[in-house]
C-alpha cells in the first residue's frame, strides 16, 4: 500500500489555502492535494499516494507504471468504497 | 523461464538475469523491503530464475501487516463508540483483532467508513460537527505526508471533532533492528522506492557504512527488481556496502523536502511495536505535543487491551527473513487469507498472502530446499 499511482492533472485550485487539483487515473477522477508539487500544471503527470501527490513524473513513466499496477491488481484504492 | 512469458519486457529481463548469474560466485541472501516488491517477485517468479545460491527473503514492508494487534483492538474499541465515525484505508478493515475485524463491526451497525485519502476524513469531520471523526493513520514514510497534512489541515480549520489513531512505522530503524539481531541472515537490501521518493536516501548511508551492507533503492516492476539485485550482488561480490540508487527516475537523493518538513512539524519519532517482531526503539512516528488535541488515544480512553497471537504462526521469522511462508505448518491449512493467523497473511502485500495468492501453497513439496 506504499505505492504511488500515476495520474494526469486536469485542473488545479486552492482550497483552505492549499493547492488541490482534480487528477485523472485512467478514467477515474479524484480530488488530490498538490501542495507538495507546486509546479504541477494541468496535463502534467503526478505520482499520487492516498490522495496526495508525492512527485511529478514524465508521461512515459506514468503510462508504464499505471499499466503495471493495473496488471498487478494494485489499483484498488481508486475504487469507490461501498456505501 | 516460464514466468517471463507473461512479462512484456522478457528479453531485457533475461539479459539482467544472465548478468546476475555471471556475477554471483558465492551464496548471498538479499531482502526486498517493500510489500509491493514481494508481490511482484512472487507473481513473476523472479526468485526462481535467480541462481540457486542467491536467496531473496521478504521483509516487513507491509504497513497493514505490521500494525500491532493492540492497535487493531484499540481501533475496534474506538470504532464501537456510537458517537464515532471511524475512517480507514480499505486494507485495514479485514485485519482480525481479538474481537473481530472492523468490517464485522460495520455490519453490526458501527459507522466505519473506507476513505480514499486522510483528507477525505477531514472533510467528513467538517460536514459532521456533531460526530467524532477518527482516522486510522497507519503506514510507512510514504503515507506520513498525507496523514500529516490531514492533521495540519484539521488544526488550521479548528476542527475539534477530528482525531487520528497513529501507528506509523519507519524503515531505517527496522533495517537496523534486523541487522543487529544475532540470527540475522540478510546481507543486502533492495530499498523501498516510494518511501525514498519522500524521504530521500541520506538516512540509509550510515546503515550501509556501519554494517557494510549494500542498500540499493529499487522500484517494484520486474526489471527494477532485477536491476536492484544485480547492483546488490556486484557490491557483495566486491566487498562493498553502499547506498545506490538505480531508481533515479522516481527517487531524488533529497526526497520531497516540503513533505519531509511537514512530517517533521506534525510528527515526532517514538518507539513502536511491530506485529510479529515486537517493539523497536525509535521506529515509529507519533503526534508532537502541539498536535496532542488530535490524538485519538488521548481523546478516547481505551483501557484493558490484552492480546494474544497464534502459537502456530511463524510470521515473526518470515518478517525477519529467517523462514519462508511454506516453512510454516499452518500455511494454506489453518492459515489462509480468509482466516489469517498472523502478520504476513493479513494483507495481500504480506509474504504469506502473496505466496498463497500465486498458488505456492499447492506445490509445497517442490519448494522445500533440496
Amino acid at each position: 500500500m506504499c505505492l504511488g499511482i500515476p495520474g494526469k492533472v486536469v485542473e488545479t485550485y486552492r482550497e483552505d489555502d492549499i493547492l488541490m487539483g482534480e487528477v485523472n487515473f485512467g478514467g477515474v477522477s479524484k480530488r488530490v492535494c498538490l501542495e507538495h508539487v507546486p509546479e504541477a500544471r494541468p496535463d502534467d503527470y503526478v505520482l499520487v499516494h492516498v490522495g496526495f501527490a508525492l512527485s511529478r513524473i514524465d508521461e512515459t513513466e506514468a503510462g508504464r507504471v499505471f499499466a503495471f499496477l493495473d496488471e498487478m491488481n494494485q489499483l484498488d484504492e481508486l475504487e469507490e468504497p461501498p456505501p | 523461464m516460464k514466468f517471463l512469458d507473461e512479462y512484456r519486457d522478457r528479453e531485457a529481463a533475461e539479459t539482467l538475469a544472465a548478468a546476475i548469474a555471471r556475477t554471483v560466485t558465492r551464496p548471498w541472501t538479499i531482502m526486498e523491503v517493500c510489500g509491493g516488491q514481494t508481490h511482484t517477485i512472487v507473481k513473476y517468479g523472479i526468485d526462481r530464475i535467480l541462481p540457486g545460491t542467491l536467496e531473496l527473503v521478504h521483509g516487513p514492508g507491509c504497513p497493514v501487516c505490521v500494525t500491532s494487534l493492540e492497535m487493531i483492538d484499540r481501533a475496534h474499541a474506538i470504532a464501537s463508540r456510537p458517537d464515532v465515525i471511524f475512517c480507514s484505508f480499505g486494507d485495514m478493515l479485514r485485519v482480525p483483532g481479538t474481537r473481530g475485524d472492523l468490517l464485522e463491526l460495520k455490519s453490526r451497525g458501527a459507522d466505519v467508513r473506507v476513505v480514499y485519502s486522510p483528507l477525505d476524513a477531514v472533510t467528513l469531520a467538517a460536514a459532521h460537527p456533531d460526530r467524532q471523526v477518527v482516522f486510522f493513520a497507519i503506514g510507512f514514510e510514504t503515507t506520513s505526508p498525507p496523514n500529516a497534512m490531514a492533521v495540519w489541515l484539521a488544526k488550521k480549520r479548528k476542527l475539534s471533532n477530528f482525531s487520528v489513531l497513529v501507528s506509523h512505522v519507519l524503515v531505517p530503524p527496522m533495517l537496523t533492528a534486523l541487522l543487529e539481531a544475532p540470527d540475522n541472515r540478510v546481507q543486502g537490501f533492495l530499498g523501498p522506492g516510494h518511501v525514498c521518493a519522500v524521504m530521500g536516501t541520506a538516512e540509509y548511508e550510515p546503515i550501509a557504512r556501519k554494517y557494510r551492507v549494500p542498500i540499493v533503492v529499487s522500484g517494484f516492476e520486474p526489471l527494477d527488481l532485477l536491476q536492484g539485485v544485480l547492483h546488490t550482488v556486484r557490491q557483495l561480490e566486491s566487498g562493498r556496502g553502499e547506498v545506490e540508487n538505480p531508481y533515479a527516475r522516481a527517487v531524488r537523493a533529497e526526497g520531497n523536502l516540503a513533505s519531509r518538513r511537514l512530517v517533521d512539524d506534525v510528527f515526532a519519532i517514538c518507539d513502536r511495536k511491530w506485529r510479529g517482531i515486537g517493539s523497536i526503539p525509535a521506529s515509529g512516528l507519533g503526534l508532537r505535543p502541539e498536535y496532542a488535541d488530535f490524538n485519538a488515544e488521548m481523546r478516547f480512553e481505551i483501557g484493558g487491551i490484552e492480546t494474544h497471537e497464534s502459537s502456530l504462526c511463524i510470521s515473526g521469522q518470515v518478517l525477519k527473513g529467517l523462514k519462508k511462508p511454506h516453512h510454516c505448518p499452518a500455511f494454506g491449512k489453518e492459515c489462509t487469507p480468509g482466516t489469517p493467523l498472523g502478520a504476513t497473511m493479513v494483507s495481500s502485500e504480506g509474504a504469506c498472502a502473496a505466496y498463497h495468492a500465486y498458488g505456492r501453497h499447492l506445490n509445497v513439496v517442490e519448494l522445500q530446499p533440496a
